[in-house]
């Protein structure tokens, strides 16, 4: 029976997760009731908003791509038994870095050179901004999660130093910029859509993630080491090591994403990067589980709700954060349902159940 | 530098301490008070600008600012309980609930807020406590919320309280070791439960102060991260009151040196002096910690220092 113990256990995921958006929706729907709004309307607007066109779901997809790859940057750690909750720092970074590189060869090399360059400086920023958590925790003791938290925002700091000062362009008066790559600098959308390539990225992120730590040994002492450090250690791993190589990947993961924003979106370096994709990213890993082939679908679901947030502002008259506020009450409610998984006995292995 | 130069950038970081360190000692005190009981909120940036939104909109429509700083405090509790409420449930991650209600209250907030934007309400009377020197912009500085006061008062209140009384006792053993507190027959969770929802009363008092006070108006962009800055700020105090006092004061001074220095004319590095006391909260991490043991002084319970 063992086929359909794993369904039950499969069941249990779905099911868990489901419950707990029914409840948020009954939750909104009220707010929604008490403010003389229909909740019909809203969700009907929501979905079209979110999915029910191409548009949309062109729209959708852009906002879950920063989201993929900043949520891989909390759950990678989160293996190894690590915090993180500064992924916000590795993506400005990221940009800022990817922005920089760029400025001594523009107008003469080729816009690919460029992009590649601008790719691993983002890539390697991010990388060293965790990694350098991960060296303070191993080394020094320093909680990682305080120690990602401060590092975020002196990263925002650093950028606003650099963007109003030495890497400021004469020419952005209003916004302070870097020196923008220029539009035939930066990189295209997916041909026949609307989408930037950071979701193509964040996908092969997540598979490889995925590989790395559930098919090679060095993803098993990972998780040997997330599960009991002192078993890790006991075992002969290097678990420092470990510990380390995880926050390097994931403030990769979370440098490439900036630079996809200064590539495909903004074209240069500003304030434009603080926009919350680190911290909405951390909520994404957990409601994922910290599962890298479960991040896409819930960042899907989270782009989805940001995108229709502007339709249901123009047709219902609702404030613009009505969708933040849907957000948090998703949020609360699905970390929340944590704790029902293992209470239900419909959902047990037969094996695992009392017999009478 | 001239020496009216000097004196007019030591009165504005006086005046800076003053100000901008009042929603940081409320909520700093709050999350003191929180993590001695072995839990860590991190939504207390959530707190902060429903705290801010409800106090102003209270204000507003009664014209009395204290019933606002009254419901704001009352805003705070019912979101600090809440978020206790779901913590003494198994399974459930309490970084992760902190960033998930920092979510919700911002959410809330803006989105209950929208139509209180524009107009303005009562704000909170200020004592002029420097008018007798006859320097007007040292006058100007001494100008004082009686919050500020408040929080001084809270800050001993509390720090008497851990050292002398039996609550403080209970809270103390509930943080550092919940199997002794168990054993001594202290119910962990409802005093968790009750940290929590005091300390998200505070800094809902905090809040109040800055839509009440300084800079006295509600907007969306009102907090620049106190709240979650108020984390940080409790390591760097090394969990006692009286320091979170210290720092408070030490981490407004810190945000008020860029401004200072720019209105006589030095502006550069003005945003290292904003994210001064971030990179010394880190180095006193840093310099203070050991690969091998956990921090000193730290709640033994708290998961954020393990």
């Amino acid at each position: 029976m063992r086929g359909a113990d794993e369904l039950r256990r499969a069941a249990e995921f779905v099911v868990v997760p489901a419950l707990a958006l029914a409840i948020s929706a009954a939750i909104f729907s009220a707010i929604l009731l008490a403010m003389g709004q229909s909740p019909a309307a809203f969700f009907q607007l929501l979905w079209r908003g979110a999915f029910g066109t191409a548009f949309s779901w062109q729209n959708t997809l852009q906002r879950a791509a920063p989201l993929i790859l900043t949520a891989l940057c909390v759950a990678l750690p989160a293996r190894a038994g690590l915090m993180i909750i500064g992924g916000e720092g590795a993506f400005v970074m990221g940009g800022l870095a990817a922005a920089t590189a760029a400025l001594p060869l523009l107008g003469w090399a080729p816009a690919p050179l460029v992009l590649l360059l601008m790719a691993i400086a983002g890539t390697a920023a991010g990388a060293l901004w965790i990694g350098l958590v991960g060296v303070l925790r191993h080394r020094r003791g320093v909680n990682e999660t305080i120690a990602s938290l401060l590092l975020a925002y002196i990263a925002v700091a650093v950028l606003s130093f650099l963007v109003e000062g030495p890497l400021r362009d004469p020419a952005s008066p209003n916004k302070p910029s870097t020196h923008p790559i220029g539009a035939e600098t930066m990189l295209g959308p997916i041909p026949g859509t609307s989408v930037h390539w950071g979701l193509v990225a964040g996908l092969i992120a997540c598979l490889a993630a995925h590989v790395l730590i559930s098919r090679t040994t060095t993803g098993f002492a990972i998780r040997i080491a997330g599960g009991n450090p002192h078993a890790a250690l006991g075992q002969g791993l290097p678990v420092g090591r470990l510990l380390v190589l995880c926050c390097l990947l994931a403030g990769a993961a979370a440098g490439l994403a900036g630079f996809f924003d200064v590539a495909t979106v903004h074209g240069a370096a500003n304030v434009s990067l603080v926009a919350g994709y680190g911290f909405t990213g951390i909520l994404v890993s957990f409601l994922a589980r910290h599962n890298a082939l479960a991040i896409p679908p819930v960042a899907i679901l989270f782009g989805g709700l940001s995108a229709a947030g502007g339709l249901i502002q123009r047709r219902l008259g609702l404030p613009d954060a009505t969708v933040a506020l849907l957000e948090g009450v998703i949020f609360v409610t699905l970390l929340t349902s944590e704790t029902l998984y293992g209470r239900f006995a419909i959902f047990q292995p037969r094996g695992a159940r009392q017999r009478p | 530098m001239t020496d009216a130069g000097l004196f007019a950038v030591l009165v504005a970081m006086v005046a800076g301490a003053i100000r901008v360190s009042t929603p940081f000692l409320f909520v700093s005190l709050g999350e003191c008070l929180t993590e001695k009981s072995g839990r860590v909120n991190l939504g207390l940036e959530g707190t902060l600008v429903l705290g801010a939104m409800v106090a102003f909109a209270v204000s507003y429509h009664s014209g009395n600012p204290w019933l606002g700083v009254a419901a704001a405090a009352a805003a705070g509790f019912a979101l600090g309980a809440l978020h206790g409420a779901i913590c003494r449930l198994p399974r459930v991650n309490d970084v992760a609930i902190g960033i998930a209600m920092m979510s919700f209250g911002t959410g809330l907030a803006v989105f209950l807020g929208k139509p209180y934007i524009q107009p303005t309400a009562p704000r909170l009377p200020s004592l002029p406590l420097g008018d007798w020197l006859g320097i007007p912009s040292l006058a100007l500085a001494l100008d004082v919320s009686p919050l500020f006061l408040l929080g001084i008062a809270l800050a001993f209140l509390l720090d008497w309280a851990f050292r002398n009384t039996r609550a403080g006792l209970v809270v103390r053993v509930t943080g550092d070791d919940a199997a002794a507190a168990r054993a001594l027959g202290i119910a962990v969770d409802r005093v968790r439960l009750v940290a929590t929802a005091l300390g998200g009363a505070s800094a809902g008092i905090g809040g109040a102060f800055l839509s009440l006070f300084y800079p006295g108006s509600w907007n969306e962009g009102l907090s620049s991260g106190q709240g979650l800055m108020a984390v940080a700020l409790v390591i760097f105090a090394r969990w006692q009151p009286r320091r979170c006092l210290a720092a408070s004061l030490l981490f407004g001074a810190a945000g008020a040196l860029g401004p200072a220095l720019q209105s006589i004319g030095i502006t550069a590095g003005y945003y290292f002096f904003n994210a001064a006391p971030y990179i010394l909260t880190l180095l006193v991490m840093a310099g203070t910690g050991s690969a091998s043991r956990a921090a000193r002084h730290a709640p033994g319970e708290l998961s954020i220092t393990r």
